[in-house]
């Protein structure tokens, strides 16, 4: 029998995506695409700009200057391949075991080559195109600054293709093996071992590469043991390292194809030894991810506990607000990200111990102040994507069971006011704690302490609600995987949408810590002078909207649902 | 109890259904008879208040279901034909929520899980995850849903669809009951055995309108088709040529 082309099987995945984009213009007009471009544009140029000032600044340092781009990019592209090793391991299991399309696949007559490909490649693609979008800006300052002309762009691509090959091999090989070894029943599962893996790999990472060192270049004996550390390569094992071998080698002019062939040769070489696997592997597998889960659940723990602390709700909230969190809790693909958070949450605060701000010498009251306040948008920044990642599916991951919401008497208001309240608490504890933390580590005065804290409860309740709002205006009712609903193009938008109110708030208030720093550098008294809090109201006024607006346009929005 | 006034459904330029107007009285079984894409699933959709009508509107009990939703939808229960529930609480815990969701809790409440439990054979399974459940469980779960806040009408699409025999009949029971007491039941189907057996009346439905409505008699009469079979009936009006040119395709 003649087996179908890999295009044929990957058919339903391309029409489904032109359809998807042929609905979102015919439902937004061109202007939701001009906008999406321009905020997309701006982001860009943003990466673009500050690392072209790097690269610019760095290029002109004897010695160190042509070193250091080198190994920026290595780090940047090896924390690239540990976010696409996990991503491609949590997208395999939906992929390759979780699929609907799995059924009509595997009992056609298709030949498991054609089956690992066509899987391979939508999973490569669903957990890559973001790191392959955030690579553009990164890789286009790397030719603007070394004038590296437009052979760059297809050379660069020739480097990065079979990175991000790579990481996708070894994410699904991992993802069937866990299969296989898990006992049945519990395959489901996975996401909490793959979750705890990851977490003690980047930790493991962290302490490996460790960045800080390169931030504290006093702490080595010599400037020599500096500059060894800096020739040397990060992970000479590593497809990052030899990708930024072949980019910075091709960028001196000291052209070496021997990284790119170590790239095309170990990425060919992964996809028979994954495609082997798979037909050694995947019929077993497949077979017992099938199998229903078994879980039997006897407990009215969450009634006793959460149940009575909401008590004073009407019975239609609380029961709302139960069943979010009891799902929450039962649904390993959403509470395993909890590891990761906690991971990033150490990681975040051990960046901000590790800043060279308290060793010893006098205290730069300008620089602390100046950290606190550009960590809120940092801070800001994290919690958009944990925002991204729990808030911004609530709404979509309603979808399937949309019928009884809609032909029950429940309040559409009762049910937004559940999905932002189940949201917002735990993120606003953990912003204020963050916040709290970095700036208790940070030694910052009162002053900045207060506006932290109260700056970023503004921005949490904000962010939070356009994480809602952009769920629901962008709702993916078929998305399998909660981990994948993110990364759609509404998840794209929310995410540039806050960024953009974080610019927005900070610049805001910048006066306002600008004018309060002076102050303490003219050794002037320090005070709240009618001017600040004219900006801090304006700064609240915009939270405030971006809170209400938003929610307002969702509840809107979802009255007019149909499914 | 259901009426339905100039009900109209378009998705871009394509009529689902098209002006519909029907009355469904208290203490009434209706049966929607129609093939495939004849419009029956999003006219219960909209009596339901899932979809809203392009044009025309329901009135449930004389609430309109989308000027006056909560009282229009306190007196519904609805069964889709598609048995989508959480797959992460437990048959007894789905109930609940859908209870609360109605406004009711307490004891009566959990008297009447457990009645509806026993009654559609899941009281051993009422602390597992739904994801466990069966096709068939899943949809005497939602059916069971649809009944734990007592409504006075019952719209369900396609009722039978993976329920074994004895599900069947019980539901059959259970909804002949209802209607025994004052309740009304409009469903839709394609077995017309049970709608022969079961309907007070019917609505035969294509192309989004009604073509024939009323008591099987009524509407083997208004058809001068004799004593035939409601599915001889029902293969007439909708074009029953294309099952015999069918056959023969499939015979070559």
């Amino acid at each position: 029998m003649r087996q179908p082309s890999l295009a044929h099987v990957l058919q339903p995945k391309w029409r489904t995506a032109l359809q998807r984009l042929r609905e979102e213009r015919e439902r937004g007009g061109s202007g939701k695409l001009i906008i999406l471009a321009l905020v997309g544009g701006a982001f860009w140029a943003g990466v673009f700009g500050v690392l072209y000032r790097i690269l610019r600044t760095l290029r002109g340092v004897e010695e160190l200057g042509p070193l250091i781009p080198g190994k920026i990019l290595g780090l940047i592209l090896l924390s690239f391949i540990s976010i696409l090793v996990l991503s491609n391991v949590i997208t395999a299991l939906s992929s390759f075991f979780l699929a609907k399309d799995l059924d009509l696949l595997v009992s056609a007559p298709v030949d498991w080559l054609r089956l690992y490909l066509a899987k391979l490649g939508e999973t490569l693609l669903h957990s890559s195109w973001m790191v392959a979008l955030m690579a553009v800006p990164i890789l286009t300052a790397y030719g603007v600054v070394y004038q590296g002309g437009v052979l760059f762009a297809v050379y660069a691509l020739l480097a990065i293709v079979p990175m991000l090959i790579l990481p996708a091999v070894v994410g699904c090989a991992v993802t069937l093996v866990l299969v296989n070894i898990f006992p049945a029943r519990r395959t489901r599962d996975l996401l909490s071992i793959i979750a705890l893996g990851a977490a003690g790999g980047v930790i493991l990472l962290f302490r490996v590469i460790r960045p800080e060192q390169l931030a504290r270049p006093e702490g080595f004996r010599n400037l020599l043991d500096f500059v060894i550390l800096l020739r040397g390569p990060t992970s000479p094992f590593l497809p990052s390292e030899w990708a930024s071998q072949a980019i910075m080698g091709y960028l001196r002019n000291e052209l070496d194809p021997f990284p790119l062939v170590m790239l095309w040769s170990t990425a060919a070489a992964f996809v028979t030894l994954g495609a082997l696997l798979h037909r050694a592997l995947y019929p077993q597998g497949f077979t017992k991810a099938q199998e229903g889960a078994e879980r039997f659940i006897r407990g009215g723990l969450w009634r006793w506990t959460v149940g009575s602390l909401l008590g004073w709700l009407p019975v239609a909230k609380r029961e709302f607000v139960l069943k979010d969190i009891k799902l929450f809790f039962r649904d390993t693909t959403q509470w395993s990200q909890l590891i990761l958070l906690a991971v990033l949450v150490v990681v975040y605060l051990f960046n901000i111990q590790a800043l060279p701000l308290h060793r010893g010498e006098p205290v730069g009251f300008f620089y602390v102040n100046l950290v606190s306040f550009l960590n809120l948008g940092l801070a800001g920044f994290v919690l958009a994507s944990i925002a991204a990642r729990f808030i911004f599916p609530a709404v979509s991951l309603e979808g399937r069971q949309m019928w009884l919401l809609r032909s029950s008497p429940l309040d559409l208001r009762a049910l937004l006011w559940s999905k932002y309240w189940v949201g917002t608490l735990p993120l606003l504890v953990l912003g204020l704690i963050l916040t709290g933390l970095t700036n208790a580590l940070l030694e910052v005065t009162a002053f900045m302490m207060i506006l932290s804290l109260a700056t970023m409860a503004g921005l949490t309740l904000a962010i939070s609600a356009l994480a809602l709002t952009f769920g629901t205006l962008y709702p993916q009712f078929e998305t399998e995987n909660a981990a994948q609903i993110p990364t759609s193009f509404g998840g794209l938008v929310f995410m540039m949408a806050t960024i953009a109110l974080l610019a927005g708030v900070l610049m805001i208030l910048a006066q306002a810590v600008y004018t309060y720093v002076r102050s303490a550098w003219e050794g002037q008294p320090l005070g709240v002078t009618p001017a600040m809090i004219g900006l801090f109201v304006v700064a609240a006024a915009v939270c405030a909207a971006a809170t209400f607006i938003p929610l307002r346009m969702a509840l809107r929005k979802m009255e007019s649902f149909e499914f | 109890m259901i009426r339905l006034e100039n009900l109209t459904k378009l998705y871009g330029s394509f009529v689902a259904v098209d002006d519909i107007s029907l009355h469904v009285p208290r203490g009434v079984l209706y049966g929607c008879l129609g093939p495939n894409g004849a419009g029956k699933t999003t006219t219960l959709r909209m009596i339901a208040g899932i979809l809203r009508p392009t044009q025309g509107r329901v009135l449930l009990g004389g609430d309109d279901v989308h000027v006056n939703p909560l009282s229009a939808k306190m007196r519904l229960g609805f069964i889709p034909d598609r048995p989508f529930v959480y797959d992460k609480l437990t048959g007894a815990e789905f109930l609940r929520f859908v209870a609360g969701l109605y406004g009711q809790e307490g004891d009566s409440v959990e008297r009447r899980i457990a009645e509806l439990l026993e009654v559609f054979e899941l009281t051993s399974w009422k602390d597992e995850l739904v994801e466990a459940y069966s096709h068939g469980m899943r949809q005497k779960l939602i059916i069971s849903s649809a009944l734990i806040h007592r409504p006075e009408c019952i719209v369900v699409d396609e009722p039978m669809v993976g329920l074994d025999p004895k599900a069947a009949r019980l539901l059959k029971d259970i909804f002949r009951q209802f209607v025994e007491k004052g309740g009304t039941v409009l469903m839709s189907t394609h077995t017309l055995e049970i709608a022969e057996a079961m309907c007070d009346q019917i609505a035969i439905i294509q192309h989004g309108k009604i073509i024939a409505a009323g008591t099987v008699n009524d509407v083997r009469r208004q058809h001068k088709a004799g004593d035939a079979s409601l599915e001889e009936l029902f293969l007439r009006l909708t074009g029953g040529a294309h099952v015999r040119e069918l056959a023969e395709v499939l015979g070559r």
